[in-house]
């Protein structure tokens, strides 16, 4: 079969007729190509506009501290014109339409802001840094150097750590919930259900998947949640756990279709061969099917990984979103997902907090690149394998 | 030579009922079969794990009917021809005046914009993907693994996508060249427009991956036909292949709909707006949205149970659209599968 396709391709793909008497062919040809690349293009765009964005911090060119130096307003004939600019955070146009007077009010409120604002030994630190991002600090106010999360307080806390627990949590629990329950319905409806139910059985879970992740989250937020901490009786009712059963929920149509994907294109003989040597239905695809298609199964859980890594209306309404770290389950927890989409709206443009917020997106992007590339190139091998095979 | 003919069978031995009673005897003394990898356990194996699996897909088909039953049942009271025609001018959480309708036009809109940019897009990459490209070469490797991987970006990337190159680049640019010195940006702000056009490129795997099943089932014939009377290759594509993927390509189109009615990260920082007194009247205005509003009234709500006849009203028109569409694509789907057996 596959080489009578592959005949007929190279046939239809072989066709060159009219290309030389009409440039039309030609030339839309070359649009098609073109337009076809939108897909390269796209990709490339995301990485490029989001990292771009983030550049400045990821550079480490970005300060967050706030005094950097104070200039009494006497000393406004010193300064030049694009210094006194800089230091008051005047746009060009602004500038020109300030007289001298008001400028030496923004000065003197400059001033007065300088005096209120926290004067311990962390106010002139800059926290947009990657040690700062990544290393516990000796906050003043605490006793131990600690992981933390703060973007809106007097001197603002950029440390990431919290945030990546958060993920990592919610995205644990939704594989540990998620994974056995699709991978089962993947062998059952693959191998096991018989040819009728199956017609129904696939798109009915398939459906699933047509369930907007709001209405998960808001599922979780409203009713399992209060359901869930009726059962089980722990302190805060929104949690990772709760988040985690509800991404749960978006995780197995992925999971599913991509492993019974993979469990179908394993060829049909190899289960014939193995019933007729006496093996159960369970057998053959235990011992037989699934070792042949385990290569799809493992590209299914990464992009199950990918999925629940990158959702977001989900965990910002079911997590609690408190910013803790703690490996306890039963937590709060806020995600890399839900912080970018919760704080962004409120951020300075082009301050470091809206840097940082686009760092995590970037971060994101190319934690699910790495994962959907892996799956991509499995799965492939894992066709061309098994087709390889069949000739 | 003692070869000797075997006795011919008794008439009516070999018939059915016999036969299967004989084989269950044989299967019965398991040492007949010696190469019978399966012992006794192994059968009781068997039937527990086919039930376990079985029970795996029972529960997620229980879980997605509890979802859907009580978004149902809870929701079902409130929707009624007030709540689908009226604003909510007065107040957004009051559930005796509040309404949906500007949330369905906003949704509604944003997603036929979207169509727009993302069905030519699509159904053209899938048509160089199976008509023109070598399958084998590494150049059509390079475009799926881009397809598979915009499939699977976060849609809050999506979002900041948006926010970062339609608002802050393309958006503030036009702004620059063709309104220059106006005080007010126009084009540089989140509005439908960049809203739908984030969305399209969110969905566009969606449509290049069923339209390119529909363009493949197409027989080759077909195209043969079209060739030995004469057409050009573009022609064939535009007059006979094309229109045979028809409805393959509406599938791509409704799953993409579908899809785009209820994602709401990515049109959080693009467009969506939490009030807006009118209607959206042009492609730079902003917008209320479906799942934004359920979003709302599920987190903002000073009082969650006072509100809740509305949310789960509103949570309700949410999922029979995006569930209709969905229902719709695999009905058109199946009835493409079975057409194209047909051809065959």
């Amino acid at each position: 079969m596959p080489s009578r396709r592959a005949n007929r391709t190279l046939g239809w793909m072989g066709i060159k007729r009219g290309h030389q008497a009409r440039p039309v062919e030609w030339l839309a040809e070359k649009f098609i190509l073109l337009v076809s690349l939108s897909a390269i293009v796209m990709v490339f765009l995301i990485f490029l506009f989001v990292a771009r964005e983030a550049l400045p911090v990821a550079l480490g060119r970005m300060s967050s501290a706030k005094t950097i130096r104070i200039i009494p307003p006497e000393e406004i004939g010193k300064l030049s014109d694009a210094q006194l600019m800089e230091y008051l955070d005047l746009k060009p146009a602004e500038f020109r339409r300030m007289s001298k007077e008001s400028l030496k009010d923004l000065m003197a409120v400059k001033v007065e802001a300088a005096a209120e604002a926290p004067n311990d030994k962390d106010a002139g630190l800059n926290t947009a840094t990657w040690s700062a991002m990544l290393k516990p600090h000796q906050w003043t106010g605490y006793d131990t150097p600690s992981y933390i999360w703060q973007p809106v307080s007097p001197v603002s806390k950029y440390n990431l750590i919290p945030l990546f627990i958060g993920s990592l949590k919610a995205t644990l629990v939704a594989l540990l919930f998620g994974v056995p329950l699709a991978l089962g319905a993947a062998i059952y409806v693959s191998q096991l259900a018989n040819p009728k139910t199956k017609e129904w059985l696939k798109p009915a879970i398939e459906l699933l998947a047509g369930i907007p992740s709001v209405v998960l989250g808001f599922f979780g937020l409203i009713v399992m949640a209060s359901v869930f901490q009726g059962v089980f009786g722990y302190e805060t009712r929104l949690n990772a756990f709760v988040a985690g059963i509800a991404l749960g929920l978006a995780v197995i149509p992925v999971v599913f279709s991509i492993a019974e994907d993979a469990l179908t294109s394993v060829p049909r003989t190899y289960t014939q061969a193995a019933l007729a040597l006496g093996a159960s239905k369970w057998n053959a695809a235990w011992k037989i099917v699934l070792p042949a298609a385990i290569p799809g199964v493992f590209a299914a859980v990464v992009l199950g990984f990918g999925r629940a890594i990158g959702e977001t209306m989900v965990v910002l309404m079911a997590s609690g979103n408190a910013s803790v770290v703690s490996w306890n389950l039963f937590d709060s927890t806020r995600t890399m997902t839900a912080t970018i989409a919760a704080e962004l709206a409120e951020t300075v443009f082009g301050g470091p907090h809206y840097r940082i917020l686009f760092l995590i997106g970037a971060l994101l992007f190319v934690v699910t690149f790495l994962s959907n590339l892996l799956a991509d190139v499995v799965i492939h091998r894992l066709k061309n394998r098994l087709e390889g095979k069949l000739a | 030579m003692t070869d000797q003919a075997a006795p011919p069978p008794k008439p009516g031995f070999d018939t059915g009922l016999a036969r299967r009673r004989r084989w269950k005897l044989l299967l019965a003394k398991q040492e007949t079969i010696p190469w019978r990898f399966e012992s006794t356990s192994a059968r009781v194996d068997s039937k527990f794990f086919t039930g376990l699996t079985g029970f795996a897909t029972g529960l997620i088909l229980v879980i997605l009917a509890v979802i859907l039953g009580n978004i149902l049942v809870n929701g079902w009271a409130g929707i009624s021809l007030r709540f689908l025609t009226s604003g909510t001018e007065k107040d957004m959480f009051d559930v005796d005046k509040a309404g949906i309708l500007p949330m369905i036009f906003g949704t509604a809109a944003r997603v036929i914009l979207m169509t727009i940019f993302v069905i030519p897009v699509g159904v053209i990459t899938a048509v160089y993907l199976t008509e023109y490209a070598h399958s084998t070469s590494i150049f059509t490797r390079v475009i799926r693994g881009a397809v598979n991987n915009l499939a699977g970006v976060p849609s809050i990337v999506f979002g900041l996508f948006g926010l970062g190159f339609f608002i802050n680049f393309v958006g503030q640019n036009m702004d620059k060249f063709l309104r220059p010195g106006a005080a007010e940006p126009l084009w540089g702000q989140p509005a439908i427009l960049w809203a739908s056009m984030t969305l399209a490129v969110m969905t566009l795997p969606v449509v290049i991956v069923a339209t390119e099943e529909a363009l493949k089932a197409i027989p080759q014939g077909l195209r043969e036909g079209s060739l030995a009377l004469g057409a050009t290759k573009l022609e064939t594509i535009i007059k006979i292949v094309v229109p045979q993927a028809l409805p393959g390509i509406l599938t791509g189109g409704i799953l993409a709909v579908s899809r785009a009615a209820g994602e709401v990260a990515p049109i959080l920082f693009t467009g969506a707006a939490y009030f807006m007194a009118t209607l959206p009247k042009s492609l730079t205005d902003q917008f209320m949205d479906l799942g934004y509003h359920v979003f709302i009234l599920s987190t903002q709500s000073p009082n969650v149970e006072k509100t809740r006849p509305i949310l789960f009203a509103t949570v309700l028109a949410l999922i029979l659209l995006t569930l209709t569409l969905n229902i719709v694509a695999i009905l058109v789907r199946a009835q493409m599968r079975r057409k194209m057996r047909a051809l065959h």
